[in-house]
């Protein structure tokens, strides 16, 4: 075992533990990029929960294009190509339904709390 | 099921020289017979024997793709209107069945309509794919396209004593489903139908498929038979899709389903893999995907019958 597999553990305690403060204060308040990947037609996390003006930012890692299409309208994006992205603001709490217009079995939620 | 290879092998390899082609439909007796491109181009005997031509399909262009699977989409569009182009006699008709684009993107629409009028083919018509609809009003198409339809996406017209029907399926997913046809177009159909003997030879043409080929991939329409109820009283149906980047068939009574190639670049079988992207084989391998791996004619109704669904 080399010494950098021997260090390894404590150097990742050492940085969750200085990584904490942060992680906290941003569960909190509204975090800046939350980011959702489309990849191998399904969006990754298929849900995730954030605060009121959080901002989420779609990419898509697969050869073939996606949309990010609110059920309600409320936001839609272009096709997106590979390695391409789209960002929306959540200010207002709810629970918001998405889907891929060109494969619409890829289906997400964001909860806003 | 019967199906009869036209080609010999000699002539199958020939055939895959012509890259992704497209589909010619002949009027013989009544009933229309898919052939593929490739096999009337290169033997102009065995396609003058099916009948007059009457209209090729093109499908899935996707102009603007540039990924691995094909770099030059362009090309193998270019090397499909050459073999239309060489047929021995000129169908008047175009039959695009969507996917034009593959980002809905100004750009890429200019240069596909640029492409496809070099096709010598004197009637084109339309129905749009999901990539050709992407833009919040779907106005790239419907400015290019949607005359014919009164921005609709459906709309009729006859040819040849055939009724051809243009459907559109792409504009109403629901999450997680399958493509829709709505109730106002189903409506429009009936009103559109009613009055017209079942002699009449049908031809109904979407983007997506009109019955369920794979359902875990969104390949089929959840109200398709709603339309099938309707269109079954005719004698002869030819119902036409594009979508899947391969050739499926099937007969079910007087109705024959078809669906294209694409002239751009393959898609897997259904079921194999993550989804339906596209399909990455070698260079070698990639003209036979896109046109000619499986050459068949198929003859109705007396000789030869299709029974059942064929992947190739």
């Amino acid at each position: 075992m080399t010494l950098r597999q021997l260090l390894l553990p404590y150097l990742s305690a050492l940085l969750l533990a200085a990584l904490g403060p942060c992680l906290s204060r941003a569960n909190s308040g509204p975090q800046e990029d939350t980011i959702v990947m489309a990849k191998d037609f399904m969006f990754a996390p298929t849900s995730i929960t954030i605060a009121a003006g959080s901002t989420v930012t779609w990419t898509n890692s697969d050869d073939e294009p996606h949309t990010v299409v609110s059920e309600s309208g409320l936001f839609r994006s272009a096709a997106l190509d590979t390695n391409e992205r789209f960002s929306f603001r959540f200010a207002q709490p709810g629970t918001y339904r998405y889907t891929c217009s060109i494969h619409p079995r890829m289906v997400g939620t964001i909860i806003v709390r | 099921m019967s199906q009869q290879p036209l080609t010999s092998r000699r002539g199958a390899l020939k055939c895959l020289a012509f890259g992704g082609a497209g589909t010619l439909f002949a009027l013989a007796g009544g009933v229309f017979t898919p052939i593929d491109l490739a096999v009337a181009a290169s033997d102009r005997t065995g396609a003058a024997a099916l009948g007059k031509p009457l209209f090729v399909q093109i499908s899935d262009t996707h102009i603007g793709f540039n990924k691995e699977a094909n770099p030059d989409v362009v090309a193998t569009l270019n090397r499909s209107i050459d073999v239309v182009n060489a047929l021995p006699e000129q169908p008047a008709l175009l039959i695009h069945t969507g996917d034009i684009t593959h980002l809905s993107k100004p750009a890429e629409f200019d240069l596909a309509q640029q492409l496809l009028s070099r096709l010598r083919a004197t009637e084109m018509h339309t129905t749009p794919g999901e990539h050709d609809t992407t833009d919040p009003s779907v106005s790239e198409y419907f400015n290019r396209f949607g005359k014919a339809s009164g921005n609709k996406g459906y709309y009729s017209f006859d040819h040849g004593g055939v009724h051809f029907v243009a459907l559109i399926n792409v504009l109403q997913f629901k999450p997680g489903g399958l493509g829709t046809l709505g109730t106002e177009q189903l409506a429009w159909l009936a009103s559109d139908l009613k009055g017209r003997t079942s002699s009449t030879p049908i031809v109904v043409f979407a983007h997506m498929p009109l019955w369920s080929v794979y359902e875990p991939w969104g390949w089929g329409t959840g109200d398709a038979p709603q339309l099938m109820e309707q269109l079954r009283r005719f004698g002869s149906v030819t119902v036409l899709n594009g979508h899947i980047h391969q050739i499926v068939q099937k007969v079910e009574g007087n109705v024959t389903f078809h669906t294209a190639r694409s002239t751009a670049y393959p898609q897997p079988v259904a079921g194999e893999g993550a989804g339906p992207g596209p399909l990455k084989v070698s260079a070698e391998q990639l003209p036979g995907m896109l046109g000619v791996t499986r050459v068949s004619v198929v003859k109705h109704p007396s000789s030869l019958r299709l029974d059942d669904t064929t992947i190739a």
